[in-house]
This record gives structure tokens, sequence and C-alpha cells, in this order.
């Protein structure tokens, strides 16, 4: 039967089975979201700001490991589209965006609402396409969902001209897809994990660096079960939070900029690393050169080839997805008789013990100020570490990762890579879409909550009824903390005068709005906050201005070059 | 190092920006770039000349694999491979000079394909050093125009970069 290029896009969506798009109307998508009117499969989720749009996609895809979707107009809905597409694609994650475009006998004529988004969004998309004939339209939506999900994941970006969108062709969608030039290896090179095997085997000073790519490839329950085996400490990144059970004796906590102490010196002490999915991020080894100065075999799992040997020299390279190749390595460790040295590991274990007694996070509760590191020590407590958590960026979200303990992969939420301010809020609402029951909080700062505030309207809306915890210390606080260290105390634009009463603000937007100021409320006023089960509360909490997150790697520092807070 | 890397990449709009982009985006160099379809009127074959420390062009060419769109890669200086580039050369040609191009041009094997009264139109092909030494042996002050095609490249015997 003969469809509209409109309603043939909406049939891709149903045959990939999307639960939820996101996406914002415009004159370029008028005939797709004509046809999205005409069914009700494909839930639609009218957004304020096309950026939430690709946020609350990218949350919904973090939160369930399936590929959120999105769709935004030409012009204007694509650009404002695009830190939304950057963050993903910064975090690898497997994303659909559907643009319109104006008609085809108008590109390149500087029409109305016309941008070349294709070329613009090239830099920050795992591919990009731009779709010139109906009849491409299905094998397209099928490659874009192909590329999104396999090898590394990333957003995927289909533009679509109005034209084609209206034009008639027959349907058939794809069964199958080939790419002659794209296939991801899955399984890594055997001789390499046999390598990789002995190396740790022999390891005196071992340590596991897992990141995002073990939540990206499911692959926690392996990662765990290889770290239990060996019995070596491991330490999760900032995107692999969640990887490894937090709560658990042989986690050192979180590594890099305001890693652990004992994370950060057990990296840069070990004899042998195993990294997987990790990429060696600057915020991560902090300088390269300082990193190397200690001598040590490193072994990395990652799927992307370009990640491995980038920043930092590696001995034992294994391309492949993590869940396989943790999988083989634990075939081959429990093939073979060796066992890890035990002596030496008890003797870095007692060393690592020194390091942790230092308790490198401990800070110093008031009782007249609101401590930022307490209301998330109660959060947590409240919601038995059970909550999703997503965040904005800055003070408030290392907080959250340094105070929240995830025991499970993909509750941890947020811009690890691109550092993106506005984040947290429409990732939650995705979150919340994807589990209606789950408590979502979502972690934020009075500065970034005000990014993408607008989508409390949506969150009305769509009755989502997230949890926010505004740390509100009247300061861009990551900013002012910098500023406190590295630039005189001269606080240049980091204050933050004339902020809205935000309790009131949300009870404008038909929400529950509470202002705590005194600490022996921070725990009534989140208690009552998740007895509300039904309804979004935004909580403010007025924190201590002065509060600085500890420890703390200077940019281009080394990880062993730290700065602890002042009482330790 | 100077290295000459050759790739097949799907005849597609935009291709060639995804590869362009790719070197300004993360910095690298691009000395030479060329491009035209193959036999195989699917595929276009490039040429790029880049330069850059081992690390880098370990970085270029995992990069380069990694776009969708190239189909394959390989780094041609790796192993034996051939190397030519077309240069086109306008030169003032008047009185005595005229000979004397004509001769020059005879030594480096290239061929007046344009002449009149006061100028030579001169083709040239070889090396990218074999048309630096033809530039420098002629007068500045006769060089009316050069345009060069930037090198392509191919395997020598048995090293092919084909589907």
């Amino acid at each position: 039967m003969e469809m509209t290029g409109a309603e043939i896009v909406i049939r891709c969506l149903q045959e990939e089975e999307v639960e939820y798009l996101f996406g914002y109307p415009g004159g370029a998508v008028l005939f797709i979201y004509d046809e999205l009117y005409k069914q009700d499969k494909v839930k639609h989720v009218l957004v304020r700001h096309e950026q939430a749009a690709i946020h609350a996609a990218d949350g919904y895809a973090r939160s369930t490991d399936k590929v959120g979707v999105a769709l935004v107009t030409s012009g204007p809905g694509a650009t404002n589209a695009v830190t939304g597409i950057a963050t993903a694609y910064m975090d690898s994650i497997p994303m659909v965006v559907i643009s319109g475009q104006v008609p085809t006998s108008y590109i390149g004529e500087d029409a109305f609402q016309e941008v070349d988004t294709v070329g613009i969004t090239r830099p920050c998309v795992k591919h990009n396409f731009l779709v010139k004939d109906v009849k491409d339209i299905a094998s397209t939506m099928k490659k874009a969902f192909y590329l999104a999900k396999s090898g590394r994941p990333g957003p995927v970006l289909v533009d679509i001209p109005k034209d084609v969108s209206a034009q008639k062709t027959e349907f058939s969608y794809p069964s199958s897809v080939q790419i002659r030039s794209y296939n991801p290896s899955q399984h890594g090179d055997i001789g390499a994990i046999r390598q990789a095997a002995q190396l740790l085997l022999n390891a005196k000073r071992p340590m596991i660096y897992a990141g995002g790519g073990v939540v990206l490839s499911s692959a926690a329950s392996q990662l765990t079960e290889l770290t239990r085996l060996l019995g070596f400490p491991v330490t999760n990144t900032l995107m692999g939070l969640g990887g490894y059970p937090a709560t658990d004796k042989q986690f050192l906590g979180m590594l890099g900029m305001h890693g652990t102490l004992e994370a950060n010196m057990a990296m840069q002490q070990c004899d042998v690393l195993l990294a997987v999915g990790a990429r060696f991020d600057d915020r991560v080894i902090g300088n390269v050169a300082h990193f190397a100065q200690n001598p040590r075999k490193i072994i990395h799992i990652d799927i992307d080839p370009s990640s491995i040997s980038k920043r930092v020299k590696v001995d034992v390279p294994i391309v492949g997805d993590v869940a396989h190749v943790l999988g083989d390595l634990l075939a081959v460790l429990h093939s073979t008789r060796q066992q890890p040295d035990a002596q030496a590991l008890a003797a870095w274990w007692a060393q690592i013990a020194d390091w942790r007694s230092k308790n490198s996070l401990t800070y110093r509760n008031s009782d007249e100020l609101i401590k930022p590191q307490y209301v998330i020590e109660t959060l947590y407590e409240l919601t038995g570490g059970d909550a999703f958590v997503t965040s904005d960026v800055g003070q408030h979200q290392m907080w959250a990762a340094q105070y929240y303990k995830f025991d499970q992969p993909r509750r941890w939420i947020n811009s690890g890579g691109l550092g993106t301010m506005g984040f947290g809020l429409p990732a939650a609402m995705g979150v919340q879409l994807a589990h209606p029951g789950a408590t979502v909080a979502c972690v934020t700062g009075e500065g970034s909550i005000q990014m993408n505030i607008q989508e409390l309207s949506t969150c009305k809306q769509f009755r989502l009824p997230i949890k926010v915890i505004a740390l509100n210390n009247r300061y861009l606080g990551m900013v002012r903390q910098w500023q406190e260290f590295f630039h005189g105390n001269r606080y240049s634009e980091s204050y933050m005068d004339a902020l809205p009463n935000f309790a009131k603000l949300a009870e404008a937007y038909g929400h529950v709005g509470l202002c705590i100021e005194k600490p022996s409320d921070v725990r009534p006023a989140l208690e009552e906050a998740l007895a509300r089960k039904n309804e979004l509360v935004f909580l403010d909490f007025r924190t201590d201005s002065t509060e600085n997150v500890y420890p703390m790697v200077p940019g281009g520092k080394g990880l062993s070059e730290v700065i602890l807070a002042e009482d330790l | 190092m100077r290295h000459i890397i050759s790739l097949l990449m799907e005849n597609e709009a935009g291709a060639l920006s995804r590869v362009a982009g790719l070197f300004s985006a993360r910095g690298y160099n691009i000395e030479s770039l060329t491009v035209a379809p193959t036999e195989d009127q699917t595929m276009s074959r490039m040429t790029i000349v880049t330069s850059g420390s081992d690390d880098v062009i370990e970085q270029i060419n995992k990069q380069l694999n990694k776009l969708i769109d190239v189909v394959a890669v390989m780094d041609l200086t790796e192993g034996q491979h051939l190397e030519r580039e077309l240069m086109l050369v306008k030169v003032r040609a008047v009185g005595e000079g005229r000979e004397e191009l004509k001769r020059l041009t005879d030594i480096f094997r290239g061929r007046i394909i344009d002449v009149d009264a006061s100028s030579y139109t001169i083709e040239l092909t070889g090396t990218g050093s074999k048309l630096d030494s033809f530039v420098q042996a002629i007068d500045s002050s006769l060089m009316l125009e050069v345009v060069r095609t930037g090198a392509s490249g191919i395997g020598r015997g048995e090293r092919i970069l084909k589907l």
C-alpha cells in the first residue's frame, strides 16, 4: 500500500517499538505530526524547548537500554536540539533524532527556518542522513536505529525535507540491515584476553578502572563477578557509577578530579591496570605525563578502537563489547589453576586501607547551615539507595556522585562528557516516563535548573512526580570554587542575584514547592517530598554558600597532587 | 612524518565534508587531499597527505575508520607505494627565455600543452618533491600561475585497496 513519507516515519517508529517520542512541532514536520495524531502506539511528549526533548530522550535511553527518540522541526528546532545531541554524543547514548527540513526545492535558498542541519550536527553525531527521496525513508530509519544502538552507541540524526514527508511510496520495513563499511566487533581477540588474564594473575598491585562502557554494555554483573573472583580493588568513573555496587567493600569510590583519595592513589600506584569501557578522560586521570611517571601495565577493553591509546599508551588492547570480553576473560580465569598473588594483594589492600582511613569524603556538618553533602546523604538514606538520580552540572553533581551510593547501573543519569547545565530536569522526565512507579530525583543547583526550568510545565502536563532537589547556594558553585582556588577569590559573575522564589515558581506551574533553610528541616522536607508520590515537589535547599567539593585534583595536575578538605 | 593515506568511501553527498571536518575538528594536518569516483560508481577514492607523530597517525587511521561512510583505509607509507601529482604551470615565455623554458621542461619530462605569444603552459607529473624542484628551477619573476592536484597514491604490486 502506498503511504506518505510522514506515515512511513511513524510506521518505522512503531516497527522499532518506540514507546515515547519527545518533540516539538513546527512547519517542516507538520505532516509527521498529522500522522502522529492518527495513531496511538507512539506516545508523543510535548516539551517546552527542543533541547529538553533531546535530554528527555537521552534520560529515557540511559535508564532503559533502549534508543531514545526525538522529533524537532527545521531551523531553530534543529539548532536548539544541538546541545542535547552533543551531550548524547559525548556520553555515547543511543538516540535517533528526526528533524524536519525545508522542501528540497528550497534547500540552499536561505528559506524560512532553513539551516544546514546535517552540516551543523555532523561533528556531534555518530552519523546523520538527509533523506531526499521518500523511497529511502524506511531503509534510512532502519539504519539509524541500527547505528544508534550497535557498536559504540551514539545519536543519529535523520533530516527529512517537508516535501519528502508528503510524497507517497510503497512501505516495507527492512527486516535486517547491512552497512558494508560498518562492522563493529563484538568479541575481543582471545589471545589478547589470555594475555590480559596472565597479567592480572601476576599483578602485585592491581586495579580495575571501569567507566560508562560497563553501563552501556549492560555488563555490571560480569564486572562484579570478575572483581570478586580476583579480589581486586575497583573504581568507577563518573559515567560508570552503578556499574559496580558502591556499597561493596572492594569499591574504592569514584576516581578523577573529585574522586576519593584511595581511588586516585591506587590508580596512580597500581602495577597492572584493567581499564573497562573507560577512556582515560582528562577529568579522570588529570595530567597524562604525571600519570605515566608510575610504570604500570595497562589492559584496555573498549568497543571503540579510537579510544584505545588515544591519551594513554596501552599494553594490551582488547577491542570488543565489554560484556562479551568480560565473559571471555572470566572463562579464561575459571579455566586456569593459577590464583592471584594473595600475599601481594594483602599488602596492597593494607596500603589502600591506609589511604581509606583518611576518609577523604568527610565533611563537617553544621546545625546552622545546610551542608549540601548532608542533603544528598539524607536523600540516599531515605530512598534506600534505590532512586533514579539525574543531575545537572556543577558542585551538586559532584556531591551527588560522591554521596549517593549507586548499587545498580542506569540509576545515575548525568552529563559527564559535555557537562551540560540544564540536563537534569528534562532527563528526569525521560527517566520518569520509562519508570512510572520509581522515585526519580533531579539533583540540581539554582544555576542549572534555570537553564531548562520551563520543563516544569511539561512535568505538569504529563504528571511526572519528579523530586527536584535544588542545592541553592546563590552561586555558580563550581565556578566560585575555581575562582576561590585559582583566581584569587575574585568571584567574577558567579554570584546570582535576583533569584526567583523557586517554591512559588513551582507552585505557579501547579506543583508543590518547599523552601528549606535549616539543617533540622532537611530530613522532614525530603520525607514529605518522597511521601507525595504523585506530585512533583520542588525542594529549594538554601545551602552553605561557601562549601567546596573535596577532594580536588586541580586541572592539569596529577592524580596524587590532590587538595583535601582543610580538616584532613 | 609525512604519510599518504588512501581511502575508499561511499559516494554519498557529504562524505567529503565528514573527512575534511574530522581533520579540522581534531587538529590534524592536511597537506593535500584529492578525491574522485572509482570504477565502482558507488565509491570514491581519496588520497590524503598528512603529517604527524606515530600516535597522531594511528589516531587518524582509527578516526577515519570510525566514519560510517569510510569503507576502507590504507596508510600507503607503511609499505611500498607509488605517488604521483599533476601540476600545471603557466610561465612568462618571451625572447631567449622561451628556449630555456622548453629545455627545462624536457629535462623534467614535462610537456608544453599551451602556447601563446608570451607564455607557455606546462604539464608535469611526478612526486611532490620533483614538482617542487621544477618550481624552484624557474625564475620566480616568470611564474604566472601554479596549479597542483595534490598527490594520488597506489600500493606497489599486491598491495591493493579494494573491496
